[in-house]
This record gives C-alpha cells, structure tokens and sequence, in this order.
C-alpha cells in the first residue's frame, strides 16, 4: 500500500496533524494500534478527568460545545470529543493497526503493520509520549507479598488490599492517586521529589485561563534558557475536580497522607527515603510563588485588576520535622507500592538510528534528522503547551508546512529527474 | 537563549561561562563527565589519623590538584582522646557547608546576583549511644543536620531563598548525605 505520508497514531496530535495534511492536500493516512483515543480510553484510572478546563480543548476546526466550559472533561467524555472530532474531519483512520516496524526505504519509509505494509515519503511520529510507565529498578526488589501498580494497572482504589498504599512521586498522577486512596480510607503515604505547584484557581480565574491569556503556554522551544529542562518539567500538580479545589501536599496532608521524601533506595526489605523532602517544598514553594507573581505583573499591566479577586499569596508547603526516612516492608504496613514515576514513550518499532542515548528521538521542533521524519505530541516539542489537546494544534500547523514544503520539493525533485 | 546573552554585572568570581561550556560538552561527551574522587589516610595514633588528597580522575585523564591537602582527624578530650584535629563527622559538615557555599555562589553568578557576604552556621545532632554500642536502636550517625545561612545580597528575600535552594538541589554532598550509598571496604595484605 502506498501514501504520501502516514502518520503513526489517532489521538489529538495524529488527528491535528490529520487535519493540517488535508488543508494541504497531502495524501495520508493514520495507522492507530486500537480505536481512536485509545490511551485515554484505555490506560487510563476511573476517576481521571482531562486537567484543562472543557474550553481549553480547541483543535483545529473543532472546540468545546456545551454549556460547561469551566468544567472538566471524564475519560468517557474525552474519547468521544477526539471520535467526534475524527469523524468531523473524517480522518483517514486504519483503527486496530499496530505498526511493528518504521525503516527507511528508497529515499522514503517502510511503514510494517500487523495488517499489511505502507510505502511513504513521510512519517509522522504521533503516538503519545506516555506509552510506558517508568518504574525505578528497585520494584524488582520488592518482597513478594506487596502489590506493584503502574498508574496503568490502577483503576480505582476498590482493588487494592486494605492495608497501606506508598504512592511514589508526587506530580498530577501521584497526587491524585493519594488523594482517591486516602480517601477509599486506607494509610497513604506518599514519596515526594521534584514536583511543580499550581493553585488550580487564582484570583477568580483558573490557572490554566491565566497562563493561555498571558501567553506563558505560548513560549517557544527556541525561546526558553534551558530546553532540556523544560521538557523535563515534571507535570503540574493538578486535578479536575467539580468543586474546582486545589490538590497540593497541604491539601493531602490535611486528609491524613503522610509526605515523606523520594523514593532512593531498597536495602534488604527496607525502603530508604531521601532526606530531602524540605528543599524540595521549598523549590516549588518558590516557583509557584514566581508564577503568581508573573501573572500579577501581567494582570496589572493589562489593566484587569478592578475585574478579577485581589492577589493572594499561599501558605509554604508544611513539612514535619524529621519525615521518616525508612520504611520496612517487612513490618507488613504498606501492602501496595503505585509507581507514578513518570511515563515515556514506545519508539521499539523505530528501526532507523534516530534516537538519543536516553532513547528519545532526536528533533529539532518536531523536524526529526532523518528527512521526512516528524514527531509531534511531546511535551514543549515547538511550545509549553505542545502536549496538551489544545496545543498541539498549532504544532500540527508549523509542522505540516515544513512537510508540506518537503513532500512537494522531492515531486520536483523526481519530475526533473524523470524529464532529465 | 535569550536571556542567557544578555550582560551579567555580578562579580562573584565564578567562571559560570566555563561550567556551561563544561555542560554542553559533558552532554556531547558522556564518558569524560565520569570522575573519580580519592583520599589516602594513615593511622597517626591513638584516634588520631591524617587523610591527604591530591590526585583525581576526569574528562578522560588523571588530574592533580595544584598541592596536596591534608586533614588530620581525632576525637576531642570528652571521648578521652587528644584532640590532634576535628572529629571526622565535623569534617563531614565542613564538606557539606563548603559544597552548598559554593554552590549559592555558582548560582548567584548564573542569575546576575551580586553576593556581599555569605555565611553559614551548621549544627548535626547525634546520641552517641549508637557508636558506643549502647542501644542497638540508636544508629550511628546524624539524626539531623541543620545549616542556616545568612546571605547579604542584590536580591530579594524571595531570589535568596531560591538560591540556597537551587543549591541544595545541585549540592554532591548534600545528595550524599541525604540519600543512601553503596560503600564497599575492603582489606588487602
């Protein structure tokens, strides 16, 4: 079978893309390994909802209809949003197509699938960057009578053991892991490293309306100081509750989960937990502090002072005196361990020597060094919001036109060739 | 990049061009990232023994500090010993303060803040019932360190904090206090 260019993966940023391909008319089609959406459909707990607020979902063509704007999305409620989507712009979707190799093949791609093979000028990267949940190699130490959950195995707290749960890792996934168990009743202790505070609303306005409208979602990956951090920056500590609270250790430790420090060893059947806990409270203190204090610049400065709540400052993260520092396994009171250490993506289906030595693919704004070849739908791939639904949209523009200028160039190309 | 060539006027007497010129080639070159840090020690006597370093490995050969240094440790009069230098577990705060001191002024430099004067107090809590075999659920070492700083500097209390922040988050000693580390002692003949 034969395309201009396929795009690997349909959720937001293969349907984005999808959606720029065909304005260009660029022949394409998109091989999907389920349904559209499947990650969220799929991997996801009952409970989540989208972090970003319903209006905050725009892709090219398509928003949010409703009369909810400020609320926020459930995973039933998301995977039919990106399927209306897809079939609005009746996206050339191959659903239950799962590519097992992606090489290079007469100045263009071999794209193998467990249902027949592609020949493209093009390939375009889409298929998420949260294929696999990172778990630290101590889980392989663990004494066989604690359960282990990747936030993929988790679904709700309803099927975990009585007994005390250590969530590790304390960004939006872990934060609002704690909160649902502590809440089920059980003892949660939760292990604390770099983590990035947000309040989910702030002076009226939610968090995210203040960092889209003062353009801070807008920066730039050629604008920031340090990129690897950036794209490093561990997921803000977020949830889309109705009532619209905020989640952060203050409000965990309020309901009864203990903090303790990261996760940073495994000795016998002894976890050992970084003395660090304070500093790393203190560093998002001050972060979060940095952020207020830019969106009030930018508030007084755009004259919205008289229409929205005065500025107000939060209290330091509390911290007990001397946290704990080991916890014995053995002592049988944590009987779960749920890894939310961090996610990353799949690229064992990539048979071309395109990838870094931490095995992320090499680009420069999406424009990976093998010709041809896109990534897009990682976080600030070309801007901060770059993995977020509404971002991506923009991503999918800049990034179509540079394949649209390559696609046409090699017809030129091979028309002068042919004529020749 | 933006920001990162704009003028610096703080004068803090840290290459901080070199360490990021050191960062971006380290990130290119991996393996001369890897250091090798060494000590020798010999017994004096009674408590008392004198450590000496001079020679480390990096950036792929073997490196010399400019002399060698020698530290001499021993224990104070109250455990009944001469008190011939500072007790190892002081030379252990001593290595932290000099680590997150230096650290503040690496960090002071990168953000353009000038330091007027910088100092440190540090206090390590320990019940020595635990190295005297007293009480098997006392452990050895520290139950806690407590570093306060007082900073005097072209910044706000808030960009300070940040500093002695930021700090601890690049500090080698202080990650080595605290989290855990292999150690393998070995006896040769």
């Amino acid at each position: 079978m034969r395309t201009t260019v396929v795009v690997i993966g349909a959720g937001q940023a293969g349907l984005a893309m999808s959606w720029w391909l065909a304005r260009h008319a660029i022949d394409h089609v998109l091989l999907e390994r389920g349904e559209v959406a499947n990650s969220w459909k799929t991997e996801r707990w009952d409970s989540l909802t989208l972090l970003t607020p319903n209006w905050q979902s725009r892709l090219p063509g398509f928003g949010y209809v409703g009369n909810d704007p400020d609320g926020f999305r459930s995973m039933p409620e998301t995977v039919g949003f990106l399927q209306d989507y897809a079939r609005t712009i009746a996206a050339p979707v191959r659903t239950q197509t799962r590519v097992t190799c992606v090489r290079q093949r007469d100045e263009g791609y071999e794209v193998v699938t467990d249902r027949g093979t592609w020949q493209a000028r093009a390939v375009v990267v889409a298929s998420g960057a949260c294929n696999i949940p990172v778990v630290p190699g101590i889980a392989g130490s663990l004494p066989a009578d604690v359960a282990s959950l990747t936030p993929f195995q988790y679904r709700n707290p309803s099927q975990l053991d009585p007994g005390g749960v250590l969530v590790v890792g304390a960004s939006a996934t872990g934060v609002q892991i704690a909160d649902e168990v502590r809440r089920s009743g059980r003892s949660v202790t939760l292990a604390v490293g770099e983590h990035v505070r947000v309040p989910r609303t702030y002076r009226g306005r939610d968090i995210k309306w203040w960092m889209d409208a003062s353009g801070v979602l807008d920066q730039r990956y050629d604008e920031v100081d340090d990129l690897v951090r950036a794209r490093n920056v561990p997921s803000l500590q977020l949830a889309g509750y109705a009532d619209r609270r905020s989640i952060d250790l203050n409000s965990l430790t309020r309901i009864g989960v203990r903090l303790i420090g990261r996760l940073a060893g495994i000795n016998g059947s002894t976890l050992q937990f970084s003395g660090s806990l304070r500093n790393v409270c203190t560093l998002a203190d001050l972060k979060m502090q940095r952020l207020l204090d830019t969106i009030d610049a930018w508030a007084a400065q755009q004259g919205l002072d008289g229409e929205v709540e005065a500025p107000r400052r939060f209290d330091a993260t509390a911290v007990e005196e001397s946290p704990p520092l080991l916890i014995d396994l053995a002592r049988g009171r944590v009987k779960t361990i749920i890894w939310a250490t961090g996610f990353r993506p799949d690229y064992s289906w990539l048979q071309m020597p395109v990838l870094d030595a931490r095995g992320s693919i090499r680009h420069d704004g999406g424009v990976a060094e093998a010709p041809g070849l896109y990534v897009i739908g990682l976080p600030f791939l070309r801007r901060r919001k770059s993995s977020l639904i509404d971002g991506v949209g923009d991503d999918a523009r800049d990034l179509s036109a540079h394949l649209a200028a390559y696609v046409r160039e090699k017809v030129v190309q091979q028309v002068t060739l042919a004529t020749v | 990049m933006s920001t990162a060539t704009t003028e610096k006027t703080a004068r803090n007497g840290v290459n901080v061009e070199a360490l990021f010129g050191a960062r971006e080639a380290l990130t290119k070159a991996p393996e001369a990232a890897r250091f090798k840090w060494r000590a020798t020690c010999e017994w004096v006597k009674g408590t008392q023994s004198r450590s000496t370093v001079q020679e480390f490995y990096g950036l792929g050969a073997e490196q010399k500090h400019k002399t060698k240094f020698t530290f001499d440790s021993d224990h104070p009069e109250v455990f009944a010993s001469e008190d011939s230098g500072a007790t190892p577990v002081e030379i252990v705060l001593a290595g932290l303060a000099g680590c997150l001191t230096a650290g503040i002024a690496a960090v002071a430099q990168a953000r353009d803040i000038q330091l007027r004067s910088v100092s440190a107090t540090l206090e390590a809590g320990m019940d020595i019932r635990g190295i005297l075999g007293a009480d098997p659920d006392v452990r050895n070492g520290f139950d806690g360190v407590k570093v306060v700083y007082k900073i005097d500097a072209d910044a706000s209390p808030d960009d300070i904090k940040a500093l002695v922040a930021q700090s601890q988050k690049r500090s080698a000693v202080y990650d080595i206090i605290t989290n855990p580390t292999n150690v393998t002692v070995e006896v040769t003949q």
